[in-house]
């Protein structure tokens, strides 16, 4: 990049927040998904919403790549800078403006990281569902922008169940506001919902109104074993069917089990096609009964055994499992890829069995575990990207494990996003015309293509 | 290939562990302040990553990012990968090193404390003369600077130089009527020359429990110093000097009250001499019976409870990085402090958290490293406690310096020092 322009960014932002050594740049090259890397030309650190405006209007005209990025954790290669340009780094947003408990709404700048939000609105007896693996480093923007969800998406839903309103600096340098503290607003084209989960294609968000639930007053967690993996299945639909809502009903295979297993050493049964991990919570009385129930259909669903947590510590042993299976899995092989393929919840059982044929059929690693009420899997792949022959048979069983959601009737992501690593899948489940409108939204609002490029809808 | 990317070669399968996850933001005290991706382990692994690619070199600006390290170990105790960033990131400041050399003040520093003789010298002349440049402040072991001292910050309170180092203070052997066994004393710099009313804790807490004490006179720098700025080979120097002065003392055991020194001895010195069987065997013995104080009092001497008298202070706990993460000594101190009557102990927020210090970080980043010690000072102020008890030198002296900015009145001490009191205190009870 011209010094000239250089110039001109340090004096919209302050010579400080303008990165450009070589060792700084190389910082910004990548995000948490392995394969993807690019250096970007410069690293902005705006500092409020007029600075945005400013470098987006002088990026627009020069036709520069604009990257918006918060802590870089997402896993779909979102932030990962691949046509050089500028990493915009939101991460100075850091005020939490507002908690409005009569209106259960809280106003927060992008870069505030979610935990830090839960713990504000905490005191408030109140919390912010969406809690993705990554709560204590991601920031707002980023999970609002990447959709994220977490392990209590089935009751509690994702990222874009709670954004209830939006400042977002477009394209050109102009600043929007849409949505605002209503419940109800049903006045025009839903643009909040449209920036939420645009990946930072069509605009850069600067501020978020989020919708607080309150914290349910009790929780119960419980653990079911089976040796049959059909019997998981059912029990999974069953569950819903008898009208029980999990906070969290989770999965782990019999891959995820061993190695979790092996690595933290839980107690779990090595020889169990699947275990599931299920938390209920609200009010005392119904989470009571909501438990006895689902002990019934573990029951009748023929699960070897059952054990229900009588105490918090009890209930911690049974997450450290569904926390472990990560880092365990991780732990096998220098690269882990996170995939979020979703089906519907009753097609749960077809999907791990694809996944498991996949793996044989390429000679690939790969450990499933995830939020099995809400049909989210999470097939993770470990291997060493290093090993080129390898990452074919890796592609090759991704290619196997997309096309298998998508025949079941499911969807590329359930909540990391589709950035790169999804996008030659997009057609598929989009098909020409849903491409093409999203395209068309895409340009409508980013003509020169600066933001974000080549990423959700690919190249336009 | 070059030493330097050799080096760094070397290390190569344990930087493409680290899957970028990013969780080290999370507990990272230098990321937390500067937010900026080059000061957190991904980055500084992504930085290695690239010198091996050859995407980069091993330049001024790589050396300048290795070094914004606390080597506080919290991201490798959060990395769901295991990956030992703190020990990846010192193997880049060796390349660093190897590649283009100490930094200027650094190499003087560390030749001075490379002549064993001349250091001593050195720090005994700052004992006697240190008063003239510095001004003692009202509290206990608190100095300001009189005149601007290139590389101090002006108003950074410091402790002054003993007059007399702790290792002259007494006899080589400190023995007791009928001791039970013979402990050898490694005192380190901070205590020999500075905080020697830790040392004199230590032997007083020792002899009380019927231990003689050996106070090897010939001992020198534990290395860690050096060690932590990539400079490998002056650190197996002092290493080796310090082995074989310690075996021929033929004690029952090794104490230090320091948890960077008790380390060293413990963990880095059987990790430096792998080319020399005999150093290495050697340097194993010792560490198999090298103990942290706390550690050695409750764990192997069941330190006696019977004659303590009562020390009326409520008491929070700061746990260095070397005790918590590098030791895995945190129970021990507790251990110590609920056993003084009249001691109330009151937990801190975060009582793990890196108090900013990290050795010579805190000389060159003195501001940041403020910005870290002032969030461990506000969860001081939150206990409402008198005294903060720690195991180690260097974060007693920052935070007294922090207590001191923010113009609290908390005394910081050593826990040996407590039960020290406790043990005078219940001198009748014997």
């Amino acid at each position: 990049m011209e010094n000239q322009l250089i110039n001109e960014f340090k004096k919209i932002v302050g010579d400080q927040y303008v990165l450009t050594s070589k060792e700084e740049l190389l910082c910004y090259s990548y995000d948490a998904t392995p394969g993807y890397s690019h250096m970007p030309d410069v690293v902005i650190s705006p500092g409020n919403t007029e600075e945005v405006s400013k470098v987006l209007a002088l990026a627009n005209r020069e036709k520069i790549p604009v990257y918006p990025r918060g802590s870089g954790t997402n896993l779909s290669a979102g932030t990962v800078p691949m046509q050089g340009g500028i990493v915009l780094l939101m991460t100075r947003f850091q005020n939490l403006i507002e908690i409005d408990a009569a209106n259960l709404v809280a106003v927060a700048e992008p870069g505030v990281i979610v935990s830090v939000l839960n713990k504000a609105v905490e005191e408030f007896g109140l919390i912010y569902p969406p809690d993705p693996g990554t709560v204590a480093t991601a920031t707002l923007g980023g999970t609002v922008s990447e959709n994220a969800g977490g392990l209590r998406g089935l009751k509690y839903g994702v990222s874009k169940h709670y954004v209830m309103g939006l400042e977002v600096v477009l394209a050109d340098g102009r600043v929007m506001n849409c949505g605002g503290k209503n419940v109800k607003d049903v006045a025009g084209y839903d643009l909040t919902k449209l920036f939420t989960g645009s990946e930072g294609t069509l605009g850069v968000i600067t501020k978020i109104i989020v919708k607080l639930v309150p914290a349910p007053e009790t929780r119960k967690a419980m653990m079911g074993i089976f040796s049959n993996l059909d019997n998981a299945g059912s029990a999974i639909s069953a569950i819903i069917a008898n009208k029980v809502i999990p906070a969290t009903l989770e999965i782990m295979d019999n891959a995820t089990i061993r190695t979790v297993e092996d690595y933290a050493h839980v107690g779990l049964p090595v020889n169990a096609e699947a275990v599931l991990l299920i938390e209920v919570d609200g009010i005392p009385e119904v989470v009571e009964k909501e438990a006895a129930k689902v002990i019934e259909v573990l029951m009748a669903n023929k699960a070897d055994d059952i054990q229900v947590a009588k105490d918090a510590a009890q209930r911690d042993k049974i997450w450290a499992a569904r926390r472990a299976a990560l880092p365990a899995l991780a732990k096998l092989r220098p690269t882990t890829f996170v995939e979020d393929a979703t089906v519907p919840r009753s097609k749960v059982p077809d999907m791990i069995r694809a996944v498991n044929d996949a793996a044989a059929k390429h000679k690939v690693t790969i450990g499933t575990f995830g939020h099995a009420g809400d049909g989210n899997m999470h097939p993770t792949i470990v291997c060493d990207l290093r090993d080129k022959e390898e990452m074919e048979r890796v592609y090759k069983a991704m290619n196997d494990i997309f096309g298998a959601a998508i025949a079941l009737g499911g969807t590329l992501s359930g909540e990391h996003g589709i950035g790169l690593g999804k996008l030659p899948y997009m057609e598929d489940q989009f098909g020409a015309v849903g491409m093409s409108v999203m395209k068309a939204i895409k340009k409508a609002l980013d003509p020169n293509c600066i933001l974000n490029p080549g990423k959700l809808v690919g190249e336009c | 290939m070059s030493e330097d990317k050799q080096l760094l070669e070397d290390v190569q399968d344990a930087i493409a562990n680290c899957m970028k996850c990013g969780n080290c933001m999370e507990v990272c005290p230098v990321y937390k302040e500067l937010n900026v991706e080059s000061q957190v382990a991904r980055g500084k692994l992504a930085l290695m990553e690239a010198v091996l690619t050859g995407n980069t070199e091993i330049s001024a600006n790589f050396d300048k990012r290795m070094a914004m390290c606390l080597s506080c170990k919290a991201c490798a105790d959060k990395c769901p990968c295991g990956v030992k960033a703190d020990e990846l990131i010192l193997r880049g400041r060796q390349a660093a090193v190897k590649m283009r050399g100490l930094h200027p003040i650094k190499k003087n520093v560390f030749r001075l404390l490379s002549n064993r003789t001349l250091f001593d010298f050195t720090l005994r002349m700052a004992g006697l003369f240190g008063p003239l440049q510095m001004k003692k402040l009202p509290r206990r072991m608190a100095v300001m600077a009189r005149f601007p001292i290139p590389g101090l910050d002006r108003k950074r309170v410091l402790a002054p130089f003993a007059a007399t180092p702790l290792l002259s203070q007494y006899p080589t052997t400190v023995t007791v009527p009928n001791p039970k066994m013979k402990v050898a004393f490694f005192a380190g710099c901070t205590i020999n020359y500075v905080y020697t009313d830790i040392g004199q804790s230590v032997i007083n807490v020792l002899n009380a429990n019927d231990v003689e004490v050996i106070l090897p006179p010939m001992q020198h720098c534990c290395g860690t110093p050096v060690y932590m700025s990539g400079d490998v080979e002056l650190a197996k120097a002092f290493a080796e000097h310090n082995i074989k002065t310690f075996t021929e003392t033929k004690a029952d055991y090794i104490v230090a009250a320091c948890g960077s020194c008790a380390e060293a001895f413990k963990k880095e010195y059987p990790e430096l001499f792998h080319n020399d069987k005999k150093l290495s065997e050697e340097a194993q013995q010792l560490a198999a019976k090298t103990y942290e104080i706390s550690e050695f009092l409750t764990d192997v001497l069941h330190f006696r409870k019977d004659n303590l008298g009562t020390v009326d202070t409520a008491v929070t706990v700061h746990d260095p990085c070397h005790m918590a993460r590098g030791l895995r000594i945190t129970k021990q101190p507790r251990e110590i402090l609920n056993a003084i009557p009249g001691l109330n102990l009151v937990e801190m927020k975060e009582p793990a958290r890196c108090c900013g210090a990290g050795g010579s970080f805190s000389l060159a980043n003195y501001e940041i490293s403020r910005k870290i010690n002032d969030r461990k000072i506000a969860d001081i102020k939150t206990t409402n406690t008198d005294t903060v008890a720690t195991s180690c030198g260097s974060c007693r002296m920052h935070i007294n310096d922090g207590l001191v900015q923010n113009n609290m009145n908390q005394d910081c001490l050593h826990v040996v020092q407590l039960l020290d009191k406790a043990y005078q205190a219940g001198s009748g009870k014997k």
